[in-house]
């Protein structure tokens, strides 16, 4: 597989790929998307992806604040630090929001822009002492990993530090999984069952934070947002099963981790320029999958609505067209089913029009005669039942409803499309039989075949 | 432990304090005024994003500008401009922070994304692509990005002339839009699908605010950076609400919160060394949201727990007094009005859910209100009180008739649900239940279930029986 994705013929990977160096950036890349996109999926569920972009911001000051009672970047007091100051992001939202009365989104905005504000006078006021910069907690610096050896081997401190979190992140969600799906989606009925809903939360808080901070360090504060929210985003547009999400926002964050980086080294050269930073194009990569999956799923995608919509807009437009000609031919042609007059009548537009004669044509229900159109034997027969569902529709709304007799035709034509035989048979029980509808015209029989009429 | 640090920073004395709070100082006062002008437009735009419930917008929308400013210093020598222009940096944050914008609006309606999802997303992928942009920038052989990072977390103190005169017509368009338009940015907030049926285009209102957010965030972004400009929108406008429930002291208190913190925040930053002038700014603002929240006139905590503290003195001595007159009708069904008979606290204890020590405060603070006396260990209502009683009991039995006849509810419940309206009645409620009881009873109506029967509301005796 390796060996495959080297292959110079293939260009998959730069040509300057090295296993060494760049297997680490991706590590570390990997290990810090698939943590982040554990909890993001939870996050993203219960509608709290703008809390997990606060508390990344706030855990700043409690960053400083173990800087300085540490005076060393140890990862013990930071991670300390930021579970402390997570908490405190979530807690005082809750509280600003319930005390002050003020909007969920709006104490939000009050809490973190202060915390971080406060971090970030904390940290200026301190540069002298302490080796920390602003930029290095935006940005992180996946290019520039400090390296520690353990048993001999030198491993970079961020994959010890991610690979733990993602650890603990992965047993949260196995262990919790029944506790965190019900408080996802119904946490009034985890309260009633006994869960403790509001536990769940802070404990979910906690873990966001932690995982905050162990990512700025290799990806910086707001693109580990990206990683939080859009890998789970694109991953429930895919599919509805919780297992199946979480495992797929997995596998979507570690390949936007791995895209991320070889996008950084190769991107920028199409344009003539040098390779960018890995972080900034993890968000990227991550970025475009969620675009591709908003277009393309094929359950909840934009294109698949739209064709299906169209389909429906097309099924009814046969079933417009042929009810139609059905009634010309009963009424002995007293308008001549041309195309010119089908399209007044039915104010439809020329190429649905011609798509859907087309269709037609081909299913042998309309037969085109001359200048006019004709419905074959099977034609008139799907026609007679769309023509009795109307009728017998009119029929009962005139007698069991309050309808108002000139809007009577108006309703049975919508009713009409989403009418099976057993229905029809239902409503000629309850209009006891009718031969004719309240307007007077005949209400055909029911085909003795298999209902012909599409859904 | 930013207040030992400070103490380490020479004080200001008396002089540099002077020279930069009155403005005398040249570069100091530019900043000065321009953090100020900024501070009030952005509370003025914020108050209503804030009650639009869009306060977050502001956020994805400073964080989707980067990757405008990043390509506009990219591109602009292929158009024969200077990439470190202001205005060249400007115009490509304003498109990209509009796409960013759009992109939300898109995700919102057309995919199952709820908003949080959308903000999230587009406020760090935009934000990634800008950092990405950023790195190329920094491998480039033509001139350096220093500048450009300044975007994110604003770089105050390099202010010039022309940025003021930037933030000053932003500003006035910014204060002008609003006034201009404040009936239709009301009607927004408050009722968009009245404004709707009333024939004004929501979508164009909704729009104009956009932009008029658009402005401030793009104005804000060289004083405090694109991170801490949403504090400016939010902040301000949130501790203006607990002042007041009028959109018009609101809109203008927010624009004076906003300024106050522009002007000393920046001040600070001038004043001590080592402050960033933009986390300042947000600090004093989130100060004065915090006075906001506890002394706030309308919303406070302290105002409402006092409303609330007043609310309940006054449904305490209600039925006390209640409690008293009716342990007396019980006990002696003589003319009530001329006999003045005292009860005893054990008569009192069971009629209620309180304490001995509750019915003691109760009845000390009724006492210094003039309408009960004690003699010797009992409890005598004063002929005010008397007055009171009377008028009170007859407000809660009228509403028990009421409930009774026209509302169905059985006689042994009926207490309870009158207990709960009663403190509320108004005058014309009360003459509306006489008209329509007036054939049944003339002056106070007995009561229409037994007394003597507790109820569910009165069988928790601390002491006694419930008898």
């Amino acid at each position: 597989m390796i060996q495959l994705l080297a292959m110079p013929g293939l260009r998959l990977l730069p040509a300057d790929w090295d296993w060494g160096l760049d297997g680490q950036i991706v590590l570390a890349g990997v290990l810090c998307a698939v943590a982040a996109s554990l909890l993001g999926n939870f996050l993203v569920l219960r509608r709290l992806s703008m809390l997990g972009d606060a508390i990344s911001h706030a855990v700043l000051p409690g960053l400083a604040a173990a800087f300085f009672l540490s005076n060393s970047r140890d990862s013990l007091p930071m991670l300390v630090g930021a579970v402390i100051a997570g908490v405190v992001t979530a807690l005082l939202t809750e509280w600003i929001r319930s005390l002050g009365r003020v909007e969920e989104g709006a104490s939000m905005g009050v809490v973190f822009t202060s915390l971080f504000a406060l971090g970030l006078v904390m940290i200026v006021q301190a540069a002298d002492e302490v080796d920390l910069h602003p930029d290095c907690v935006l940005y992180g610096a996946l290019e520039n990993m400090t390296m520690t050896s353990v048993a001999g081997f030198s491993i970079p401190t961020p994959v010890i530090t991610l690979g733990t979190v993602l650890l603990i992140n992965l047993l949260f969600v196995i262990l919790f999984f029944k506790e965190l799906k019900v408080t996802s989606f119904d946490p009034s009925l985890a309260t009633t069952t006994g869960f403790n809903a509001s536990f769940m939360h802070y404990l979910l808080m906690v873990l966001v934070a932690v995982t905050a901070v162990a990512s700025f360090e290799t990806v910086g504060n707001i693109l580990v947002v990206a990683m939080f929210v859009v890998p789970p985003a694109a991953a429930w547009l895919l599919t509805d099963r919780l297992w199946l999400m979480i495992l797929l926002s997995a596998v979507l964050a570690a390949a936007s981790a791995f895209g991320g980086h070889v996008a950084a080294l190769e991107v920028p050269k199409w344009f003539g320029y040098g390779s960018t930073t890995t972080t900034g194009m993890m968000a990227v990569v991550a970025g475009l999958i969620l675009f591709l999956a908003a277009l393309f799923s094929p359950s909840h995608g934009i294109l698949i609505r739209l064709i299906r919509r169209r389909m429906l807009a097309f099924s009814i437009l046969a079933d417009d067209i042929v009810a139609l000609l059905y009634r010309i031919q009963e009424r002995n042609h007293e308008t001549s089913a041309t195309f010119q007059n089908l399209q007044t009548i039915l104010l439809s537009d020329r190429l649905s029009l011609k798509c859907v004669l087309y269709l037609l044509i081909r299913r042998e229900q309309v037969v085109p005669d001359g200048q006019e159109f004709r419905l074959t034997d099977s034609g008139t027969s799907s026609a007679q039942q769309l023509v009795r569902s109307h009728r017998l529709w009119e029929q009962y709304l005139a007698s069991h409803t309050a309808v108002q007799p000139g809007s009577l035709h108006d309703k049975a034509e919508k009713f009409e499309h989403f009418t099976t035989r057993e229905l029809r048979k239902q409503l000629s029980d309850a209009t006891n039989s009718p031969d004719v509808d309240p307007h007077g015209r005949e209400i055909p029989g029911e085909s003795v075949e298999q209902d012909s009429q599409t859904p | 432990m930013t207040h030992s640090l400070l103490s380490l920073a020479a004080f200001p004395n008396w002089e540099e304090l002077q020279r930069v709070l009155l403005l005398t100082d040249y570069n100091t006062r530019i900043v000065i005024i321009g953090t100020t002008l900024l501070g009030a437009a952005a509370g003025m735009v914020g108050s209503f994003t804030l009650l639009r419930k869009r306060s977050l917008m502001g956020d994805a929308l400073s964080h989707a500008t980067l990757p405008g400013i990043a390509l506009a210093f990219i591109l602009a020598p292929t158009f024969g401009l200077d990439g470190k222009s202001l205005g060249v940096l400007l115009f490509g944050a304003t498109l990209s922070g509009l796409l960013g914008v759009v992109v939300i609006l898109a995700i919102r309606s057309q995919t199952r994304l709820k908003e949080d999802t959308a903000l999230g997303a587009v406020l760090s992928v935009f934000f990634g692509a800008g950092v990405a942009l950023l790195g190329v920038i920094q491998k480039m052989n033509q001139g350096h990005a220093a500048g450009l990072e300044s975007f994110i977390l604003g770089k105050t103190a390099t202010m010039s002339s022309t940025d003021l005169q930037l933030i000053f017509v932003a500003g006035a368009i910014c204060v002008g839009g609003c006034i201009l338009c404040f009936k239709e940015l009301k009607l927004l907030c408050f009722d968009d699908v009245y404004a709707g049926s009333r024939g004004y285009r929501v979508l164009w209102i909704d729009i104009l605010l956009m932009g008029l957010v658009v402005i401030v965030t793009i104005v804000g972004l060289q004083a405090v950076g694109l991170i801490l400009v949403i504090a400016l929108l939010v902040i301000p406008a949130a501790a203006a609400r607990f002042w007041t429930s009028d959109l018009r002291p609101m809109f203008i208190g927010a624009g004076i919160i906003g300024a106050v913190s522009g002007y000393i925040g920046a001040g600070c930053s001038a004043l001590f060394p080592k402050l960033p002038s933009g986390a300042m700014i947000v600090l004093v603002s989130t100060n004065l949201f915090l006075i906001s929240m506890v002394f706030g006139t309308r919303r406070g905590i302290l105002s409402r727990a006092r409303r609330r503290q007043r609310l309940n003195r006054s449904i305490d001595r209600q039925h006390l007094l209640r409690a008293i007159y009716e342990s007396l009708e019980l006990t002696q069904e003589a003319a009530l009005g001329s006999v003045r008979r005292s009860v005893t606290l054990k008569d009192l204890l069971p009629q209620r859910s309180w304490s001995m020590q509750q019915l003691h405060r109760i009845l000390r603070r009724t006492q210094s209100e003039e309408l009960v006396e004690w003699v010797g260990s009992e409890i005598r209502l004063t002929r005010r009180g008397i007055i009171e009683a009377r008028r009170l009991t007859r407000q809660h039995r009228l509403w028990e008739l009421y409930l009774i006849n026209y509302a169905d509810v059985a006689p042994g419940r009926v207490d309870r649900d009158a207990d709960a309206i009663e403190h509320v009645l108004e005058p014309e409620i009360v003459s509306e239940l006489e008209k329509l009881l007036q054939d049944e009873q003339p002056d106070l109506p007995a009561s229409p279930h037994d007394l003597s029967d507790s109820g569910v509301f009165r069988a928790l005796p601390e002491g006694g029986s419930p008898q």
